[in-house]
């Protein structure tokens, strides 16, 4: 159905895919796999006439296709769902869907009855539920999802690129997403998938093609591989497996962060929890259950109804996280473009941005070079894949991009980090290397808090876990009864506690 | 591909296409637009390369220009300052008021124009940082309120009579710079030091690219944001200093659309109008630019309304060439 042949990409002076192959055939969920910076997401790019190759062709049904732009490619029948969203936040979604090929009534006005119409349709036949007179930022995610599934398919996708679709799912609505994606191989489309979680390609893919350093590395039926000889493909090495030990933790290590009472809303349930020296503390719960907020609440950077906090003793509340900064307090945000990275600065100027105090000349002004060397330093440990410290970050792949956000705190002193979702988008090597770079931190003794909704990572890395329900915490979980069992059932059946 | 080899590569990569990276740089276009506007007027007036008319052109232009620096400032945040035309005009007016009316030391009446500069653009500054509402609404309102402060204290006359050591700042020279050139020279030096040298600098940068992410990653983004509309009254108030003394009196009405020439210098200039990149001296070549164009224009006699056409295109097609960086 569809061949991909001698793709080649470059961007300036850097190569970026070497001539890559990809078949994929109708009624096939296909696997794309490569490690951060492999060049997937710019070869389905390439395919959906979003870049130009720089030379090889595009085959659909046997036809040479030339797309010069991604109208052209919409036309051809091909649907993208990209890695970064790309709806509109204050549009419902009917509007989105519907962005730039409304329908009219015969007067030319928007024909709203048969939009909506259609999208109900649409939605019915990956039988999901999404409520279509909001604004689309109100959505979860997940829903997000679904309606920019349904925007590709309401533009009659044969060719459907999901690209790390699961990346920013609970395991439940993964597998929504992937009742959904059943039905529509059933239907006949084309699904090329992009993920950095193996066992999902294990569960839902037939045949899979890696990609390594912009090479085309080999395709092979999902039913003939196993997971080791995947990873090899992929990185071309064989990895150890991915959480290091846990380091026994005294009962009596310093408290550094006691959190007495956090109360979201007005009404809402109220939490505590301590954090103590050296440990990994995980939250786990489902999306919206209050984990990312308390976190903010924490760093003064949510309005939360009451928030009464002490670090190593002393009762504080930030004002800003500029206030939780000077206190050693830092935040790896949950979405890296939103909140992370300033995308129009350079990797260093992203990396050294919270940390000018260390890079002081003459009291008041910059040290370049001290700057420079620090942050090659932070890139080689994180292992950030770019030519160099002055790459512009939104040029990276979306993997390299979240490196540079966590390499932001390596030049620091820190007490506390928190790290939301730290290795959502990340490859299974780079994910290894994440979590022996918390422990590392931890053996410093700093404390993470760290939150999570791949419940194999907060099992594995966690000291203790709480558990969120409708924005308080429901439980807390401790060393051999960390289980997923456990997690799941306070997560979708704790109790929270409500204070009048 | 590891790190070190790549970086190496890209260096020599670097150093081949070196003519390449001047053109990439985002000075390069308004640079060009300077030299082509230049040689344009310097064919149509052949007085237009004499030292005495280049000097000429950038005493004119100080006042815009020195306008712009605190827009380029309040620009690079995603903010804009609507107010700078009136805050220099109340600021003037005031301080020539104290001087007159009061009969105040001359450097008191200075220093109580730059107070209030400062104080207005604070007052804008708080507003758009503590107050989150829009920089365009609060800094119209405080356009309208300074100006007519500015025309309720003077009565809607120019207040004239200030001591005569003022017109220094105005209509003095250095040898054969005149003082409002090497104010504007060095108060660009200054703010090319805050912008590129300084840990302020790069937040103003931060918060113009992605508020939210350097807030979150502990930017004290409303003090950032406090500090450049005060700067921004801070440049307006320097610019009254000039225009004081260039007409030896305090002028409620001066400085009207000031700051739309202001803006256009910014943007001229390269800066991106909704903040995050840019540089300042991209501002002054701005500023120049449209300098020689309103100069040059009227050597050549050219019709005073047909001239803001021709001003209004040019920055058009400008933007227009500009536009994909
Ligand atoms: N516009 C650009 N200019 C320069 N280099 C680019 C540009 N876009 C992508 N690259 C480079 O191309 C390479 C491949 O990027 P791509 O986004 O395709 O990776 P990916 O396989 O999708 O990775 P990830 O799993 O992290 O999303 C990266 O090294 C990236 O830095
Ligand atoms: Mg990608």
């Amino acid at each position: 159905m569809l061949q991909l042949s001698g793709i080649k990409k470059r961007f300036g002076t850097i190569q970026v895919l070497h001539g890559v192959d990809l078949e994929v055939n109708a009624g096939e969920v296909h696997a794309l796999l490569g490690e951060n910076g492999a060049g997937k997401s710019t070869l389905m790019k390439i395919l959906t006439g979003i870049l130009q190759p720089s030379a090889g062709s595009i085959l659909i049904e046997g036809q040479e296709r030339q797309f010069a732009n991604y109208d052209e490619a919409i036309a051809a029948g091909i649907g993208i769902v990209f890695q970064e969203f790309s709806l509109i936040p204050y549009l419902d979604a009917v509007e989105n869907m519907f962005l730039a090929r409304e329908l009219r009534t015969r007067f030319g006005l928007l024909d709203r009855k048969a939009m909506r119409k259609r999208a109900e349709d649409i939605l019915a036949r990956l039988e999901v539920d999404v409520p279509l007179d909001v604004p689309i930022r109100k959505l979860s995610v997940a829903e997000q999802q679904f309606v920019e599934i349904a925007k590709a398919l309401s533009l009659n996708a044969r060719i459907l690129v999901l690209d790390e679709p699961t990346a920013t799912l609970t395991p439940s609505e993964v597998e929504h997403l992937f009742k959904v994606m059943r039905e529509l191989r059933r239907q006949g489309v084309a699904i090329i998938f992009i993920s950095h979680h193996l066992e999902e390609i294990f569960e839902i893919c037939d045949r899979i093609t890696v990609l390594r350093d912009g090479e085309y590395v080999g395709d092979c039926l999902v039913s003939e591989t196993d997971n080791d000889r995947l990873v090899e493909m992929m990185v071309g090495r064989r990895i150890e497996n991915s959480f290091p030990e846990k380091p026994s933790i005294p009962q009596d290590a310093p408290v550094l962060l006691n959190c007495q009472a956090v109360q979201l809303r007005r009404g809402g349930p109220v939490s505590d929890f301590v954090l103590r020296e050296g440990e990994i503390l995980g939250f786990a719960g489902l999306v919206g259950s209050g984990r990312t907020e308390t976190a903010l609440a924490l760093l003064g950077a949510y309005p939360a109804a009451k928030c009464a906090l002490q670090v190593e003793g002393e009762d504080i509340r930030f004002r800003e996280p500029a206030d939780a900064l000077a206190r050693g307090i830092g935040l790896l945000p949950e979405s890296r473009k939103e909140q992370g990275l300033i995308t129009s600065f350079s990797i260093l100027q992203n990396i050294s941005i919270n940390n000018y105090g260390k890079y002081r000349r003459g009291h008041w002004f910059l040290d370049l070079q001290k700057e420079r060397a620090d942050t090659e330093t932070a890139m080689q440990q994180v292992r950030v894949k770019a030519q160099g410290p002055m790459d512009r970050v939104d040029t990276l792949s979306g993997g390299n991009q979240q490196k540079v956000v966590i390499a932001r705190w390596l030049n620091h002193q820190m007490k506390v980090l928190i790290f939301d979702e730290p290795t959502r988008g990340i490859d299974v090597g780079a994910k290894a290397e994440i979590y022996q770079l918390m422990r590392a931190f931890t053996a410093q003794g700093y404390a993470i808090i760290m939150i999570s909704s791949e419940l194999p990572e907060v099992i594995g890395m966690s000291d203790r876990v709480c558990v969120f329900r409708q924005g308080g915490i429901v439980a807390t979980v401790e060393g051999t009864a960390i289980t997923s069992e456990d997690i799941m059932t306070h997560a979708t059946t704790g109790r929270v506690r409500h204070v009048a | 591909m590891s790190h070190n080899t790549t970086t190496a590569e890209a260096g020599r990569a670097g150093r081949a296409f070196n003519l390449r990276r001047i053109l990439h740089s985002p000075l390069a276009l308004p640079l060009i637009g300077l030299i082509v506007v230049s040689i344009l007027m310097g064919f149509a007036s052949e007085n237009f390369f004499s030292v005495s008319n280049i000097m000429n052109v950038l005493r004119q232009v100080s006042i815009v220009g020195i306008l712009a620096v605190g827009m380029t400032f309040v620009i690079l945040t995603g903010g804009i300052d609507l107010s700078v035309g009136a805050v220099m005009a109340l600021s003037g007016t005031l301080a020539a008021g104290l001087m007159v009316n009061m009969a105040m030391p001359g450097w008191v009446g200075l220093l109580a124009g730059l107070g209030v500069g400062v104080s207005l653009g604070l007052f804008n500054g708080a507003m758009v940082a503590w107050g989150r509402m829009p920089a365009i609404i609060v800094t119209l309102a405080t356009m309208g309120i300074a100006r007519g402060l500015g025309l309720l204290y003077s009565g809607g006359y120019p207040i004239s009579g200030i001591p005569s050591w003022i017109s220094w700042f105005g209509i003095g020279r250095i040898g054969i710079v005149p003082v409002p050139v090497i104010a504007m020279v060095v108060i660009y030096a200054l703010a090319w030091v805050l912008l590129q040298r300084t840990a302020f600098g790069r937040h103003v940068y931060a918060i113009g690219g992605n508020e939210l992410a350097a807030k979150l990653s502990g930017v004290k983004t409303q003090f950032i944001k406090l500090t450049v509309y005060g700067i921004s009254g801070l440049t307006s108030a320097f610019a009254a200093l000039i225009l004081t003394g260039r007409l030896m009196s305090g002028q409620p009405n001066a400085g009207v659309g000031f700051e739309l020439d202001a803006i256009a210098a910014v943007v001229l200039g390269g800066t991106a109008i909704a903040g995050g990149r840019g540089l300042i001296l991209g501002t002054l070549i701005g500023a120049v630019l449209l300098g020689i164009l309103n100069n040059g224009l009227n050597l050549m006699g050219i019709n005073p309304y047909l001239q803001d056409v021709i001003k209004g295109l040019i920055i058009l097609l400008a933007i227009y060439i500009g536009r994909e960086w």
